[in-house]
């Protein structure tokens, strides 16, 4: 029946951790395991313009999505302007406006985005799953209808699906030596954009649905980028992209596209003269802190909560106590299943905690050398009979003067780890000395010494344990780990199996042959 | 042994029965010893008392100690008295028991025949009274009483020291019996991890069986070389009724009974205690479980004690 309920309530504890768990790692995206830096970009979209006298209304297209980043932060630099996120047509825009206004006017965006190659390019193909309808044949003017449709026949003759076709013709384009029909056509046109106007409207003859895309290049050090216009074309599974200007059927490393827009990516309604470029920098993160700033940025209630939220010297305090459950739960299978005989039921834990100040050898190498010298003088107060309370304290006293004494010298001979030895647990350490003598002296140096040595050996199992990066990760991210840790405990609650030691202590029964 | 067993020697354990103390402490002390009863047996005053309103035998007591003022007093009190025995209210384990023979010009004589000053006798008393032998440090009493004088049919097979009989009863039912010989190792105490032989005893008759000592199987006592095995403890009946009444006196589901048998008094209780050893099962050769279970199963345990103790010899134990 208890068996039953412990059950249960470790079961509950399990489901509600991992599930946290699960959801913090898929839908917020924290690392489970700590992992390298993560390069992060810093965008500042600069818009300049000079103001009329008169209201002003600025409008620019924000990012939405992002193949293979993952935004963390944006923030906006607005002034005395008013400011509102719209969505417009499927595109977040951000709009500024102000009653009056004069002279240059600058209005900044700032983005960071993470390099993550995971679910940012999931949930892009998402959004390519929707239908694209194929274009209406266009009219084309009489003085290059013929123009068109003979390149559309040369092309298609060479061609045998979307991408190959779209290819086909870009290098038409871009060839170095056009033929009259592509010149005639090229015969009007100036800008970047104009180009992959006319190269839609070639393509919409062959119904090829296709759209333009205004694409930065993420480049380190960029001062004064600008956007640039790529073309997609849809081949009924996805959009293809190409640059318009060299005929590149892939998007590079290190782009990002703006916007999927037909109209202009900004609009500065009571203003001249606007213009807007992009400064980029790169410098790499800490993923934990990205994780948690997106986490932030998404409103997650699992986040307010989170320890991230906490200054940064009680987190560095947390981190470390959140260790000491795993260290308990290693006392726990040591001594309940195991079978090891300690010095105190936590002793060995808060030794392992000063172990970490220390480093394992030294931390063993003072911890043995100011239980000796305790011991000894505590040996020599046994004999002057001294009262209980009154002698622990000279005890404590004692193993205060050894550990200032051990760091005085050590410094000295130019130890600097025997500094570290002030974070040892002093009183920890004087009861220890205490019960040592006691079982010295009722059951013998042997039985001293074996729970002396079991209490360091756990203790250096724990520090082991309770340093492992991996492990401090993962508590202090997903601090319901404790839930999961605390449920095995539980049952280990009730584990009524034998301890490895016990098959030790009734050899003399399993070595007897009544079989 | 087959394979298997070897391979997984738990297994084999678990078929003969032993008893690990996880499933002790999770199975039957959790679950038969109440919390709140555990006084009754952990101060060693209240047993007394709760005994002798009884109308059970136990030592008799000299003094108690309860403040380190009562120290200088207490030497006026044992002077009608040459031997006693000191120990702690809440000592556990027989630890801080310290056994006085005799007088001698320069104080109390121990009874491994060291000599100890009076001063040296007030120090260990301050010392119980601050805790030094309670769990937790708690501050503690110190209790003065009778020393017993052991039947002389133990006289070959114990030194320096009182052996006493442990029963474990589960329910109200004896279940397994075993003497426990004081040794040179264990300074005079009946304490098998203190170095004491345990010897198991046939409940059905009150002969010895055989004997561990330090988890090893032996048949002779280490000291005075006379064979163990075979001995028949006088009174047996009248010991295991007595057991029976005591833990029915504190009310614990599982409970270790200690009874020393004086050759003046007959059949004393000494002390219980609700977290008895699991080592009697290597004294008895036995494990446990098996009889825990098979009392476990019985729906009605009989209220009278003499029905009890019946039932516990009917038991066919291997």
């Amino acid at each position: 029946m208890k068996n039953l309920h412990v059950k249960l309530l470790a079961l509950v504890l399990l489901i509600f951790a991992s599930s946290l768990i699960f959801y913090k790692v898929s839908t917020l995206g924290l690392p489970l395991f700590p992992s390298d830096d993560i390069e992060v970009w810093s965008i500042e979209a600069r818009l300049a313009f000079t103001a009329k006298k008169g209201p002003l209304k600025v409008q620019l297209i924000l990012p939405t999505i992002l193949p293979g980043y993952m935004m963390i932060d944006e923030n906006y630099v607005s002034g005395k302007y008013g400011l509102a996120i719209t969505t417009v047509e499927n595109n977040r825009v951000v709009e500024w406006a102000v009653r009056r206004a004069q002279g240059e006017q600058v209005l900044y965006y700032y983005l960071q985005l993470a390099c993550d190659d995971g679910e940012g390019a999931g949930s892009f193909s998402e959004q390519q799953k929707n239908k694209v309808e194929a274009p209406n044949l266009p009219q084309y003017p009489e003085n290059t209808a013929t123009a068109i449709t003979a390149l559309l026949e040369e092309v298609r003759q060479k061609s045998a699906d979307v991408k190959t076709f779209t290819r086909e013709l870009l290098l038409r384009f871009n060839s170095e030596t056009p033929d009259e029909n592509i010149q005639l056509l090229l015969r009007d046109v100036n800008t970047v954009n104009e180009r992959v106007e006319l190269i839609r409207l070639v393509l919409a003859g062959a119904r090829i649905p296709s759209r333009t895309v205004n694409v930065l290049f993420l480049r380190e050090g960029a001062r004064h980028s600008k956007l640039i216009p790529w073309l997609q074309v849809h081949n009924e599974q996805e959009w293809l992209s190409f640059n318009p200007e060299n005929s590149e059927s892939k998007l590079p490393d290190n782009v990002l596209i703006w916007e999927n827009a037909e109209q202009a990516i900004f609009n500065v309604d009571g203003g001249k003269n606007s213009s807007l470029d992009f400064a980029i920098s790169r410098h790499t993160q800490e993923p934990i802190r990205l994780a948690e700033q997106r986490a932030r940025k998404m409103d997650s209630r699992a986040m307010e909560f989170s320890l991230f939220s906490l200054p940064i010297q009680t987190q560095n305090v947390y981190r470390i106590l959140l260790m000491v459950p795993l260290g308990a739960l290693l006392i726990v299978l040591l001594r309940n299943v195991v079978g090891i005989k300690t010095f105190g039921t936590f002793m060995p834990i808060l030794i392992a905690l000063a172990f970490r100040e220390t480093e394992l050898v030294w931390g063993i190498f003072l911890f043995t050398l100011i239980v000796a010298l305790g011991l000894a003088i505590r040996f020599y107060l046994e004999y002057l009979q001294l009262l209980l309370v009154p002698r622990l304290a000279a005890v404590l006293t004692i193993v205060i003067i050894l550990m200032t004494v051990i760091t005085v010298f050590s410094h000295k001979l130019g130890f600097e780890q025997g500094l570290s030895i002030a974070l040892f647990p002093m009183v920890i350490l004087a009861m220890t000395i205490e019960r040592m003598s006691l079982i010295w002296e009722e059951h013998g140096p042997s039985e001293a010494l074996q729970q002396g040595f079991g209490s360091l050996v756990v203790a250096a199992l724990g520090f082991l344990l309770m340093s492992n990066d991996t492990m401090a990760h993962m508590i202090f991210v997903f601090p319901e780990m404790l839930l999961i840790l605390l449920a095995v405990m539980l049952l280990l609650g009730r584990y009524t199996g034998y301890r490895l030691t016990e098959l030790w202590r009734f050899r003399a029964s399993l070595s007897k042959d009544d079989a | 042994m087959s394979f298997i067993e070897q391979l997984f020697p738990w297994r084999r354990m678990k078929s003969m029965g032993i008893l690990g103390m996880n499933q002790r402490n999770g199975d039957y002390i959790a679950a038969y010893n109440k919390r709140a009863l555990y006084p009754l047996v952990d101060d060693k005053i209240k047993t007394k008392h709760l005994a002798e309103s009884a109308g059970v035998a136990v030592p008799r007591l000299y003094a108690l100690v309860e403040i380190e003022k009562q120290i200088s007093t207490l030497f006026e009190k044992l002077k009608p008295y040459d031997d006693f025995v000191v120990k702690p209210a809440h000592g556990s384990g027989g630890e801080g028991i310290l056994v006085i023979i005799g007088r001698s010009q320069n104080g109390y004589r121990k009874n491994n025949g060291q000599i100890i000053s009076e001063q040296e006798l007030g120090h260990y008393i301050s010392n119980i009274l601050s805790g030094m032998y309670s769990l937790g440090g708690l501050p503690d009493t110190a209790l003065v009483e009778q020393r017993v004088q052991f039947d002389p049919v133990f006289a070959d097979v114990s030194y320096q020291g009182v052996p006493d009989i442990r029963t474990i009863v589960f329910r109200g039912i004896p279940i397994m019996a075993m003497i426990r010989l004081p040794t040179r190792q264990s300074d005079g105490k009946a304490n098998l991890h203190q170095g004491a032989i345990g010897v198991g005893i046939d409940l059905r008759t009150g002969k010895t069986l055989s004997g561990v000592w330090h988890e090893q199987f032996i048949d002779q006592h280490p000291d005075t070389g006379a064979s163990i095995i075979g001995l028949q403890i006088p009174n047996w009946q009248e010991i295991l009724y007595l057991t029976v009444h005591c833990s029915d006196l504190v009310g614990l589901g599982y409970i270790g009974v200690d009874i020393v048998l004086d050759h003046e008094h007959g059949p004393l209780m000494l002390e219980m205690n609700a977290r008895p050893g699991l080592s009697i099962q290597l004294a008895n050769r036995c494990g446990l479980l098996t009889r825990l279970e098979k009392i476990e199963a019985i729906k009605d345990i009989p209220d009278g004690v003499a029905e009890r103790v019946s039932l516990a010899k009917k038991f066919e134990y291997k």
